[in-house]
C-alpha cells in the first residue's frame, strides 16, 4: 500500500449508464405506459400463438370474445359479465385506496368484504320474512357496511394504540373471516358446504339486468372517492399523514384519529362490495365469494397510482386479460393457470415501464478529442 | 521545487436528464503539495465534479489524468487504486467497531493482523499530527473524532489525492483549526488536497488556490493570496452583491416567552434537555448556538408542542389580551386555538415543514386547511398566498402547482419561511434556516427575520454558522449537552468566546457520561 506509483490496470469504460430523467410531461409518461401495455398484450398473443399454433387474428378474436363476446351465459351477455367483474375488482381497489394513500397497508380487503357479505346473508335469512322489503334492504346495506368497517377498524385501532404491523394484522383477519364463513355455511347449509340462494332481501334488478345496479353503485363510489380524496379536508389529512407523519404532527393533525377514521371508510367500502357480491349477485355465500380479488385489488390500486379514474382502466384491463386468456385456455385446452400467467406478464410490463419513466439508458457520448 | 501535476481534468461534462447540466466543460489542474478549495453556490456542481473524480459518477464527456496518465475511474474502488480518496459529509463507519477496526476494514493486505495494522496507523497519526484513541468505539465518538477516523482511513489506503466535502460544517472553530493544521502537514508531505466549501473565511485561511464554479462551469482559478472574500463572492454569484445585515436596536422589549426549568427525555429515556431557563423578548432575535445535536431541536419542538416535557413550564404572554398561558402539555392544535401565533420553521424542511409531493398551494394550506365551512377544502386563499410568496420572495418555480420537492433548497426554504411568516407570528422559531442555501437566498431569509423582529415578533434563530449568528442576533444563547452554557451579547462577542462555551459544556457533558 505504501507504493504510491503503483501501476493501475487499465479499466474499460462502462458502455451504458442509467441516468435519471427530468420529470416527463404527463402525456409522455402515459405514452410509455400505454406502449408497455400494448407490448404486453402483444406478447401474451405471441405466447398464445406458440402454444396453440393458432393464427394472430384468431388469438385476439378468442380473447375479445372471451371478454366482450355476445355469447350468452344465462340471461346476460359476456359484456355484462365483464362489467360486473370489473366493478367488483374496482370496488375493492377503491376500498383499499384511502388506506394506501395513508401508507396503511390494508391487505384485508378480502376479509372485510367477506364480513360485509356475511352480514348481508344473515340479515337476508334471519329477517327475510320479518321486515317489509324496503326496510330489509336498508338493514342489509347498513349491516354490511358496519361489519366491513368493524373488520377494518380492529387492525387500525391496534396500529394507532400499540403500533402493531398492519400488513400482518389485516392478513390474519382474512383467515379469521374465512373460518367464520366456513362455520356459518356449515350450520346454515346443514353440513352441505353450500347455502341455497336466498330469495329475500336481494338488491333490486334494474331494467331486467342483474348486473346493472352493481355497476352503478361502483360508478358512484368511484366519483365519490375521487372527490373525497382530492377536495375534502379529510382527504387532505389522509395525504399529509401518508406523506409524512412528522408533518402531520407538526401542523396538529391527530394521526391516530385519521388512521382509525380512514380504516372505517376503507372497511365500509369493502363491506359494500361484499354486499354487492352476496345480495346483488350470488344470493348466497361461501369462502370463495370474493375469490382472492381483495389481493388483486392491492395491485390495481397501485397500478392506478391511487387515482380512482385510472383504476377503472386498470381493473378493466386485468379483467379483460383474465377472461380473454381464460377463454383461450378453455378453447385450446390449456391449463387454467394460463390466465394468471397472462395477467402476471402485463403487470410485469406495467410496473417495469415506471423504470423507464424515471430513468433513461444512455450510451456514452463519443469522446471528445483533447490535445494532450 | 518543481511542482508535479497530481490530477488534471479536461473538458469534463456531466448532465442529468436533458435540462440539468451539472458540469460543463470543466478544466482543472491540482498539483502535488497544494490545497485547492472548490467554491461555489449550491447547485454549482462542486459535489458532482468531485464524485466523478472519486468514481461515484462517470463523466459524459472529457478525460481525467492522474499522474499524467489517462485514468478511467469507473468505481470508488478503482479511485482508490489511483490513490484518490474522498471524505464525505456523511460518515460511513461501523458504529460498534473501534477506530482501528474501521480503518483496516475492507483493506486486503495479507492476513488480518490488527497489531501490525495499528503500528502502521500509529505511523500515519504521528506523521500528520492526528490525535486519536485507536481502541475507542465509534458510537462513543464525537463528530470530530469520527471525521478523523474517516481521514485516517483514506490515508491508510494510500491516498495521495484527498477530497473533503464540506469538512468544517460539523466542527467547532477550535476543531476546525486542528483539522487545518493536519491538512497543512499533508501539504508539506506532498499530498494534493481538495476541499469543497462555501465558507469564504475558511477558503482564505487554508487554501493555496481557489477554483470557483458557477452553474457547472469553472469560472476561474485564483491564488488565495491575490483575492479577498468580496472578490470571491462576485466570482461565485457573477455580480456585485451587498452582504450586509441591517441590525436595528430592539424596540419595545417585553418578555414574550418564558421557559422555566424545562427538562425532556428522548425516546431511549436519555435526558436531552436539562433544566433550561430563558426568556425570549418581543422585538429581538435570540440566537442559539451549539454543536449539532445538543438539544436545539428538542428545545424548539418543546415550545411548538411536539415534545413531552418531564418538567418545566413554557409561559406565553399574549400581547393582545395580556393573558399569560402555559403551553406545557398542549399540542400544536391546542396552542393555535389559544390564539398563540407561533410559527416554526423546522430543520427538516421537506420531512416536517412541508410535504414534498404536494404542490405549493397545498403546502400553503397545511396550517389553515381547517378554515372555512363544510367538509371541502377552500383553495382560493392558499392559491393567492402561494402566488404572493412566489412573487415577493422570487421563488424560482414553473408554477404554484409544482410539487415542492422539485424546487431547489433555497426555493423550498423561501416557500416554508414565507408560509410561516404569512400568519404574522408573535413568536417565530427558525432552525438552521440557511443551511444549504446560496448567498443571495441566505440574505433574503436573514432580511425576512429582521423584518419580523421589527414588527415586534420574538424571533428564535438556531444556527450553525457563527458569523451569521453574531451578525444577526441581539443575544446569543449557547447550548451544550442539553444545558445552557451561557448567554452573550451578540454585539460584543467573538467567535472564540462562543466556541469556548460550546466546547466547555461538551467536555462537562462528556465527563459526566464517563462517570
Amino acid at each position: 500500500m505504501k507504493m504510491t506509483t503503483k501501476e493501475v490496470k487499465s479499466h474499460r469504460e462502462p458502455l451504458i449508464h442509467i441516468v435519471k430523467r427530468d420529470e416527463l410531461h404527463w402525456w409522455q409518461a402515459w405514452l410509455i405506459r400505454i406502449g408497455a401495455i400494448v407490448l404486453a398484450v402483444l406478447l401474451v398473443g405471441a405466447i398464445s400463438m406458440m402454444l396453440t399454433k393458432g393464427s394472430f387474428t384468431e388469438i385476439y378474436e378468442i380473447m375479445f370474445k372471451g371478454a366482450f363476446g355476445r355469447i350468452t351465459e344465462g340471461k346476460t351477455t359476456m359484456l355484462w359479465k365483464f362489467l360486473q367483474e370489473t366493478a367488483i375488482l374496482l370496488g375493492l381497489s377503491l376500498a383499499v385506496t384511502p388506506a394506501f394513500k395513508m401508507k396503511f397497508w390494508n391487505c384485508g380487503a378480502e376479509g372485510q368484504a367477506l364480513m360485509g357479505g356475511l352480514a348481508s346473508i344473515i340479515c337476508m335469512i334471519e329477517l327475510g320474512d320479518k321486515l317489509p322489503y324496503p326496510a330489509l334492504l336498508c338493514v342489509v346495506v347498513l349491516a354490511s357496511v358496519l361489519s366491513g368497517a368493524l373488520w377494518g377498524v380492529i387492525p387500525a385501532f391496534f396500529k394507532a394504540r400499540y403500533n402493531t404491523n398492519e400488513t400482518l394484522f389485516t392478513l390474519m383477519m382474512n383467515y379469521v373471516a374465512t373460518q367464520i364463513i366456513k362455520y356459518y355455511v356449515y350450520i346454515e347449509g346443514g353440513g352441505s358446504n353450500t347455502i341455497h340462494p336466498v330469495a329475500t332481501g336481494n338488491l333490486p334488478t334494474l331494467g331486467g339486468n342483474r348486473y346493472l345496479l352493481n355497476v352503478i353503485i361502483i360508478a358512484v363510489l368511484t366519483v365519490a372517492l375521487f372527490v373525497y380524496l382530492k377536495f375534502s379536508k379529510q382527504g387532505y389529512e389522509i395525504t399529509v399523514v401518508g406523506e409524512s407523519r412528522k408533518t402531520a404532527k407538526y401542523v396538529g393533525i391527530n394521526v391516530k384519529k385519521v388512521v382509525i377514521r380512514t380504516m372505517v371508510i376503507s372497511g365500509a367500502m369493502c363491506g359494500i362490495v361484499g354486499m354487492i357480491l352476496v345480495a346483488g349477485t350470488d344470493h348466497s355465500i361461501n369462502t370463495n365469494t370474493v375469490g382472492g380479488q381483495g389481493f388483486t385489488a392491492i395491485m390495481v390500486s397501485w397500478l392506478g397510482q391511487f387515482n380512482p379514474f385510472i383504476m377503472v382502466l386498470m381493473s378493466a384491463l386485468t379483467v379483460f386479460l383474465r377472461m380473454g386468456a381464460g377463454k383461450i385456455a378453455d378453447t385450446c385446452s390449456l391449463n387454467a393457470s394460463f390466465a394468471d400467467i397472462a395477467v402476471g406478464l402485463v403487470i410485469l410490463f406495467v410496473v417495469g415501464c415506471e423504470f423507464f419513466i424515471r430513468y433513461s439508458v444512455k450510451f456514452r457520448h463519443s469522446k471528445k478529442e483533447v490535445k494532450a | 521545487m518543481d511542482k508535479q501535476i497530481a490530477i488534471e481534468l479536461k473538458g469534463i461534462t456531466k448532465t442529468f436528464g436533458a435540462k440539468v447540466i451539472a458540469n460543463k466543460d470543466v478544466n482543472l489542474v491540482v498539483y502535488k503539495g497544494e490545497i485547492l478549495s472548490i467554491l461555489g453556490e449550491n447547485g454549482s456542481g462542486k459535489t458532482t465534479l468531485m464524485n466523478m473524480i472519486s468514481g461515484i459518477y462517470f463523466p459524459d464527456e472529457g478525460q481525467i489524468f492522474v499522474n499524467g496518465k489517462e485514468a478511467v475511474i469507473s468505481s470508488p474502488k478503482v479511485a482508490f487504486e489511483y490513490g484518490i480518496g474522498m471524505i464525505h459529509q456523511h460518515f460511513k463507519l461501523v458504529d460498534v467497531f473501534t477506530a482501528a477496526e474501521n480503518i483496516v476494514l475492507g483493506v486486503n493486505d495479507g492476513r488480518y493482523n490488527l497489531k501490525r495494522s495499528k503500528a502502521k496507523i500509529k505511523e500515519i497519526c504521528d506523521k500528520y499530527g492526528f490525535d486519536i484513541d485507536l481502541d475507542k468505539k465509534v458510537y462513543t465518538m464525537s463528530v470530530s473524532e469520527k471525521q478523523t477516523v474517516e481521514i485516517i482511513k483514506v490515508l491508510y489506503r494510500g491516498a495521495d489525492i484527498l477530497i473533503l466535502d464540506e469538512p468544517t460544517a460539523v466542527l467547532t472553530p477550535q476543531e476546525t483549526e486542528r483539522l487545518f493544521s493536519i491538512l497543512r502537514n499533508m501539504r508539506e508531505d506532498g499530498k494534493a488536497v481538495i476541499i469543497i466549501t462555501h465558507k469564504l473565511n475558511e477558503v482564505m485561511a487554508i487554501s493555496d488556490k481557489v477554483a470557483v464554479l458557477r452553474k457547472g462551469e469553472n469560472v476561474g482559478v485564483v491564488r488565495t493570496s491575490e483575492v479577498d472574500p468580496q472578490k470571491l463572492t462576485e466570482l461565485m454569484v457573477g455580480e456585485k452583491i451587498e452582504l450586509n445585515i441591517n441590525r436595528t436596536e430592539p424596540k419595545n422589549v417585553t418578555p414574550r416567552l418564558e421557559i422555566h426549568h424545562v427538562c425532556c427525555n428522548n425516546r431511549e429515556g436519555v435526558r436531552v434537555l436539562d433544566d433550561i431557563n430563558f426568556t425570549v423578548n418581543a422585538g429581538e432575535i435570540l440566537g442559539i448556538a451549539g454543536i449539532a445535536g445538543s438539544g436545539q431541536r428538542e428545545l424548539l419542538e418543546s415550545v411548538a408542542g411536539l415534545q413531552k416535557l418531564t418538567e418545566g413550564d413554557i409561559i406565553y404572554h399574549n400581547p393582545k389580551t395580556g393573558v399569560s398561558e402555559n403551553l406545557r402539555g398542549k399540542n400544536p392544535m391546542q396552542i393555535r386555538n389559544l390564539g398563540v401565533r407561533l410559527s416554526f420553521v423546522p430543520e427538516d424542511r421537506l420531512g416536517m415543514g412541508l410535504v414534498g409531493n404536494m404542490d405549493i398551494v397545498d403546502n400553503m394550506m397545511l396550517r389553515s386547511y381547517r378554515k372555512g365551512k363544510g367538509m371541502f377544502l377552500h383553495r382560493t386563499k392558499p392559491r393567492d398566498l402561494a402566488n404572493d410568496i412566489v412573487e415577493r420572495l422570487q421563488v424560482a418555480t414553473p408554477g404554484v402547482t409544482t410539487p415542492v420537492r422539485r424546487l431547489s433548497g433555497g426555493n423550498v426554504q423561501k416557500v416554508l419561511v414565507g408560509r410561516e411568516i404569512a400568519s404574522s407570528p408573535t413568536v417565530l422559531m427558525v432552525a438552521y434556516p440557511v443551511r444549504g442555501l446560496d448567498i443571495n437566498s441566505s440574505y433574503t431569509i436573514f432580511n425576512l427575520l429582521n423584518e419580523q423582529k421589527e414588527k415586534g415578533a420574538a424571533v428564535i434563530f438556531v444556527g450553525e454558522d457563527l458569523d451569521a449568528l453574531i451578525e444577526l442576533s441581539d443575544r446569543i444563547m449557547v447550548i451544550g449537552s442539553g444545558r445552557i452554557a451561557g448567554t452573550v451579547d451578540a454585539r460584543n462577542t467573538t467567535k472564540e468566546e462562543i466556541g469556548l462555551l460550546m466546547t466547555k459544556s461538551k467536555e462537562e457533558g462528556d465527563s459526566e457520561n464517563d462517570n
